[in-house]
């Protein structure tokens, strides 16, 4: 890859408590790449993964983000609102339960309208029209528009936290258990859905995963994570089908094969 | 000077000197950023709060010896809630009263506008219930003041968004949220978006106070006061088809009145005083 990296992680480590967090954490992350983080419960990816984010102040270490204006920043010294404005408009961060990204109170137009009108779109009829789009590219009959998101399903809601997150176009996207708690053909067409976006959109993603099955899908190269240190990293099919490191190993050979 | 006629045993305008030096130091720095809201020590009043607490304490801290007060409610000056308010003051201040606009220099007001244009050197002091305009979309008041800090505004846009959305136009009809001075959005208190545009670049001062949830705010004179709106939904004030039953108005907000249990209903002005004065000119030349 000739490409600058995107994000660069510099010994990041954020701990609550001796083991509990994550710490030393490095790591580069290319455009159009997916990274998956895998790792059992407890091991620190969501930590990783909000302070990546900018939501959770590191204890130490850096992150230099390449914005789309092609300036490297330091993240965490940013302002705030650079820091939002950042998360709104080259981010996308979809969280484990849409319950959490999604306003629900909020019809699902407004839902994938609001980026936008934060961005300073006023145009009502643009507005809807792009909702409209993004409601068919991931697969949400556009008749529901006007429903909110407490009368979808979960698989749906999903789908309208991915295109609230995909509308001002961004290139990193962050992404806690995506298909947690989603019935398995409800997941494979997320699964589908997602890998077909990242590559139309070229995002780059990091990918919280607990499912081996998902990282081996969607991504590209894999981070093991256990007790908040990074055991082992590499190519996913690599890193799946010959690990090297005991936890990967014990990890790998837990998968339930039906 | 009007004639010192204050209730024994009370301090003028009821609140002690001190409490009003602390609103006045909030309400300096109010008019210092306008929309923004000041935090104030609010005290207790001798009424319930939702009554106008705000609005009085803030009439209390700046009503002077010299000052003559109008008080309405919903534009009328003889309803309970400002008869009450107006006879409190004169008990406790002395100072003199009118119902008539032009000769007022501080109006306190319950959710209207005068319809006769306000001057320089007038004031006017609304009671606000709620007077965080982000309220609606985000319970948290540490949120919604980081949201202030970082203008960030966009959910403004989904209230109205979703408006047009469920009824075709925006509905919002009162409370309808304005940015000020370009900078922060600010809760109008719910005055009918009819009085939206006299807010803007208005030659008078107004004071904004709300006593349950001890915030000021306020938009010095000459201020830029814009409401959101979408570029194909511009705002736009409410129209009647009727006329003022009594003085045949067309320009006026216009009250719905019911006139009896089989349904027969009337449009009057919702201002008492500019009906009257109408009503007063016409009457003249017979």
């Amino acid at each position: 890859m000739n490409a600058e990296p995107i994000l660069q992680v510099e010994n990041l480590t954020k701990l609550y408590a001796a083991g509990k967090g994550c710490e030393a954490v490095s790591f580069d992350l290319y455009p159009g790449e997916v990274l998956g983080i895998v790792g059992e419960s407890g091991s620190g990816k969501s930590t990783l993964l909000n302070c990546l984010s900018a939501r959770l102040a590191p204890d130490e270490g850096d992150i230099h983000y390449l914005t789309r204006a092609a300036e490297r920043v330091n993240l965490y010294a940013l302002s705030e609102s650079r820091q939002r404005h950042l998360q709104r408009t080259e981010w996308g961060i979809v969280h484990q339960h849409p319950r959490d990204g999604l306003r629900m109170g909020v019809s699902a137009g407004a839902n994938i309208g609001e980026r936008l009108m934060a961005t300073g779109q006023r145009h009502y009829g643009n507005l809807r029209d792009t909702a409209q789009s993004w409601m068919s590219d991931v697969e949400l009959d556009i008749a529901r528009i006007d429903d909110k998101p407490t009368t979808y399903s979960g698989g749906m809601q999903q789908r309208l936290q991915i295109a609230r997150n995909l509308v001002t176009h961004p290139r990193l996207v962050f992404m806690d258990e995506p298909t947690g708690g989603l019935d398995v053909s409800v997941q494979a067409r997320l699964l589908d859905l997602l890998r077909q976006l990242v590559t139309e959109m070229n995002l780059a993603v990091v990918i919280v995963t607990h499912d081996l099955a998902v990282a081996r899908l969607l991504a590209q190269r894999l981070i093991v994570m256990r007790h908040g240190r990074v055991v082992e990293t590499g190519l996913t099919d690599q890193v799946l089908d010959d690990p090297q490191h005991a936890y990967t190993q014990l990890l790998v050979s837990s998968v339930l094969t039906s | 000077m009007n004639p010192q006629t204050i209730r024994e045993g009370y301090n003028f305008a009821y609140l002690d000197e001190q409490t009003k030096r602390m609103i006045r130091r909030a309400l300096l720095k109010a008019v210092a950023i306008p929309g923004y809201q000041v935090p104030f020590g609010g005290r207790e009043m001798p009424m319930p709060y939702g009554w106008g607490t705000g609005g009085m304490q803030v009439t209390a801290a700046v009503i002077g010896q010299n000052d003559c007060l109008k008080v309405i409610d919903q534009g009328a000056d003889d309803t309970t809630n400002a008869v009450s308010i107006r006879a409190f003051f004169r008990d406790l201040t002395g100072v003199k009263t009118t119902e008539r606009t032009e000769e007022a220099t501080l109006i306190q007001t319950r959710h209207r506008i005068p319809e006769k244009p306000l001057q320089a050197g007038q004031v006017l002091v609304y009671q606000v219930p709620i007077p965080e305009p982000l309220r609606f979309i985000e319970p948290s008041e540490v949120e919604t003041r980081k949201m202030h800090a970082l203008e960030d505004y966009g959910v403004m846009h989904i209230k109205l968004y979703e408006d047009i959305a469920q009824f075709g136009h925006i509905a919002t009809a009162y409370a309808y949220p304005v940015l000020v001075n370009g900078r922060y959005v600010m809760d109008p208190s719910p005055i009918p978006k009819f009085d939206n545009p006299k807010m803007d670049n208005s030659p008078a001062l107004q004071l904004f106070g709300a006593g349950r949830e001890k915030r000021i705010y306020a938009i010095p004179p000459y201020t830029d006061v814009k409401s959101l709106d979408f570029e194909d939904h511009p705002f736009e004030v409410q129209t009647w088809k009727q006329c003022c039953a009594i003085c045949g108005s067309t320009e006026s907000f216009l009250d719905e009145v019911i006139m009896d249990d089989q349904g027969a209903h009337e449009f009057i002005c919702s201002d008492t005083d500019y009906c009257r004065e109408r009503m007063a000119s016409q009457e003249m030349p017979v």
